[in-house]
């Protein structure tokens, strides 16, 4: 497969648009880079929540007692923006609870008491497509949703196609944030699963091209990847390195850098002709349409400055954090926090017993000094949020908007385009002062949201003016 | 284990902190204020040393009149007093110049709120107001010690330049042939590269505030604030540059707009006052609208004023404009509807 070099073009890649947009360095720390991924036995018992994925929560189809296998749906999709649920393990239904999310929002779980067995379902098969909506359906069946992080519904995100708006597919495997390399390991080991997934999408999805990105410090993905598509049927399949800057992998920013085109405000990829899909969500469709076995168990980069022995755990869903910091080795009496995902966009957990989601690509835990905020000092408009921010908004204004009254603050905010704001962290990273820019963001949303309700026909005028 | 602390992202911060930048800004002062004390000796070393302590008792007292917390170890009070005394002529008295950093540190800066809240520039305001105040006190800039010691050294044109203010007196007085040596003069020359050497250095008797006369020592610390990525090269190159050019249109001469561009207070300015964080535009578009209206204002001034020197004007001109000129170069978001970034 190697006899068809890649081609100039290929090598070359793509050309960087005029304009840049903001970034940031953050420290790489991919210490789990070499660490291939272990399979953890079961866990006693999973928790698997409604709701982890963007959208509705999905409705449980089992009841308490009830033996269920792995890869049985025990969910059904709650709405069309929604996903289904599956088992992650083979054992009987404890019940289904109440639990608070890290959001403060309360969802139905279903907690599954493994049997220690995994068996999978008997009834799982491997998936009959012919057409794209045969397609559409079976990855909604799969469970799919965005695993960078989002969880946006994959099927969905289909849709564009449907609409005939999709002009490039792009398959994003950034992976710019600190630590977290399970996207890294996919693209290392699974290549014919990305191989196969991005056969299914160039049968099915009219796009004109098809980009693979990866942040530039990947070589050897990189390396890999082009050499998985140098063969005739697949070399318009473009590899672009991408700079390793964060926040590479955002997703408006990767079509901005390889595009050039912008996602208009509020609006989807699709309405900018794009399709993006991280490389992980690629990889399991192309296993998925190989085996049947729907979305069930996530490749967890366990990593921080608390962790004892950083690695990638291939975990059930559901999986207790505990139970999976436990078989990666243990953590220091010295925890300070606990987060999903990585230190840029992370969100802090307050139990060590939450669960292992669907969009869980990394646990990270840090030590209690890592985990103190920087001292706060007056901002001194320095200017340094304005140059990091990729979206190129001005986040002391938003703060300052916080401190008017209210139309004025939904004049401000909407004038200065706040609902922009992808929440990446680069102007708290950068700041000096260390002032709380991206929590004043969140809180002038809620603000915004919050006064935008009260007072519809006030405000309206107030953003028109 | 611990209680989980819970808190926004990102979890992960910069290690870079206010007082890190503020020093940097003094290290980047360290080779002008070297070269102000070899060059103008004890009565520079007075000065600065005055309008540092000035500056930082001002704040600490200020802030303890004030009740609010001492805020002196953020090094943006030090910098205000180094900058202040730089920027004064070496004969000044040393209790004017202890008014002027009072006025600077007290009522520009701590009166507004402190750092970061002020609309102008502590160190140029107070320089200004030192200007109107104490008028008389800007005529000659050496003691007549040294000016006797460097007549022996640069016998050349020492006499021309004995006891001036700054070079730019001389050229909007009588032209450019005061800023040649004896010899080019007598050669009927209109360039003399041994007086440019002179001024760029500070050497002789360029005359001019202790810590404006060595161009070199002044763009050292400009490379330094640009390596360390403190200042971006925006503001200073806008600003220099568009003094070279308008010099040179409204002179006609090259020679004379390079020495516009080395006399006067034109690169501390460029260099140190209007890249002030707090006081000028915090947007890359709105930097180079700066630059571009200091440069401007400074050439008008300096052609056609009452002063022979106005880059301080120019800048505290701008800072009153940087609401605007950030308003007006906002950037349009990404994904924002074009032209409707603005009402």
């Amino acid at each position: 497969m190697t006899q068809n070099a890649p081609t100039g073009r290929k090598m070359k890649g793509y050309s960087m648009p005029l304009f840049k947009l903001g970034k940031t360095h953050v420290p790489h720390r991919k210490n789990t880079a070499d660490s291939m991924p272990v399979r953890m036995p079961p866990p006693a018992e999973v928790l698997i929540p409604t709701v982890m994925h963007i959208g509705a929560p999905a409705t449980p189809i089992v009841a308490e007692g009830e033996p269920v296998f792995v890869g049985q749906k025990i969910a059904e999709a709650g709405g069309y923006v929604s996903a289904p649920i599956h088992a992650s393990v083979s054992g009987t239904v404890k019940g289904i609870e109440s639990i608070m999310r890290s959001d403060g929002r309360t969802v139905p779980a279903i907690r599954i008491e493994s049997d220690g067995n995994m068996t999978p379902y008997k009834d799982l098969s491997v998936p009959a497509v012919t057409d794209f909506d045969s397609f559409s359906a079976a990855v909604r069946e799969s469970g799919a949703v965005g695993l960078g992080g989002a969880g946006f519904p994959t099927s969905v995100k289909l849709d564009g196609e449907k609409k005939g708006l999709i002009r490039t597919v792009i398959i994003n495997g950034a992976e710019c944030e600190p630590y977290i390399t399970s996207d890294t390991q996919t693209m290392l080991h699974d290549g014919a699963d990305i191989y196969d997934g991005m056969m299914l999408l160039k049968r099915f999805i009219s796009a004109e091209e098809f980009i693979i990105g990866v942040e530039s410090n990947k070589q050897e993905c990189i390396n890999k990847l082009r050499l998985l598509f140098a063969e005739e049927e697949s070399h318009d399949v473009k590899v672009v390195a991408l700079p390793s800057t964060y926040p590479q992998g955002g997703e408006k920013i990767l079509i901005y850098n390889l595009t050039g085109r912008e996602v208009p405000e509020g609006k989807l990829p699709a309405d900018a002709g794009c399709l993006v899909m991280n490389v992980t969500t690629l990889a399991f469709l192309g296993k998925y349409f190989r085996t049947g076995m729907p979305l069930v168990e996530k490749c967890v980069t366990v990593d921080g400055s608390a962790v004892l022995h950083p690695k990638n755990v291939i975990a059930p869903i559901g999986t207790p954090i505990e139970d999976v910091l436990a078989f990666a080795g243990g953590i220091s009496d010295d925890v300070g926090k606990l987060l999903y995902g990585g230190p840029m966009m992370g969100i802090a957990l307050h139990s060590i017993k939450d669960p292992i989601l669907k969009t869980t690509n990394a646990v990270t835990v840090l030590n209690a000094k890592d985990a103190l905020p920087k001292p706060t000092t007056p901002c001194i408009h320095c200017g340094r949020c304005v140059s990091a921010c990729p979206m190129r908004l001005n986040p002391t204004q938003f703060s300052k908007a916080l401190r008017l009254p209210s139309d004025e603050m939904v004049a401000l905010l909407s004038e200065e385009k706040l609902g922009l704001c992808i929440e990446c962290g680069c102007c708290s990273f950068v700041c000096p002062a260390g002032r709380p820019l991206v929590e004043n963001n969140r809180i002038g949303k809620a603000k915004f949201k919050a006064a935008l309700a009260a007072n519809p026909v006030a405000t309206g005028t107030a953003v028109k003016k | 284990m611990n209680k989980l602390i819970i808190s926004s992202s990102p979890h992960l911060r910069s290690p870079l902190t206010t007082q890190r930048v503020m020093i940097d800004v003094l290290i980047a002062l360290l080779p002008t204020t070297v070269a102000a004390v070899v060059l103008f000796r004890l009565e520079a070393l007075w000065l600065i040393l005055v309008c540092c302590i000035t500056a930082l008792a001002t704040e600490a007292l200020f802030q303890l009149a004030a009740r609010r917390e001492q805020t002196i170890t953020d090094g943006s009070a030090l910098i205000t007093g180094l900058l202040v005394g730089l920027s004064l002529h070496a004969n000044v008295p040393l209790w004017q110049a202890a008014v002027g950093t009072v006025f600077a540190i007290a009522v520009v800066k701590l009166c507004f709120g402190g750092l970061g809240k002020n609309f102008a520039n502590p160190a140029i305001t107070g320089r200004i107001f030192m200007l109107v105040a104490f008028a008389e006190s800007a005529g000659g800039a050496y003691s007549h010690a040294l000016v006797e010691e460097y007549k022996g050294i640069y016998p050349n044109h020492a006499s021309v330049l004995a006891s001036m203010a700054t070079p730019l007196n001389k050229i909007n007085d009588a032209g450019i042939g005061y800023l040649l040596c004896n010899e080019c003069k007598a050669a009927g020359k209109t360039f003399c590269p041994e007086f440019l050497l002179d001024m760029f250095l500070g050497r002789g008797l360029c005359g001019g505030a202790i810590g404006e006369v060595c161009s070199l020592a002044l763009l050292i610390g400009f490379a330094y604030l640009l390596i360390r990525r403190v200042i971006s090269w925006h503001t200073p190159v806008t600003f220099i540059g568009t003094v070279f050019i308008l010099s040179w249109i409204l002179s006609g001469n090259l020679a004379y707009a390079v020495y516009y561009v080395f006399a006067g207070s034109l690169l501390i300015g460029a260099i140190f006052m209007a890249t002030d964080y707090v006081t000028t535009p915090i947007n890359k578009a709105g930097k180079l609208v700066f630059g571009f209206g200091c440069g401007l204002i400074t050439v008008l001034i300096r052609f056609y004023g009452a002063y022979p020197e106005g880059v301080s004007f120019a800048i505290l001109f701008m800072n009153i404009l940087t609401p605007y000129i950030e308003k007006w170069t906002k950037a349009r978001p990404l994904g924002a509807k074009r032209g409707g970034a603005r009402k």
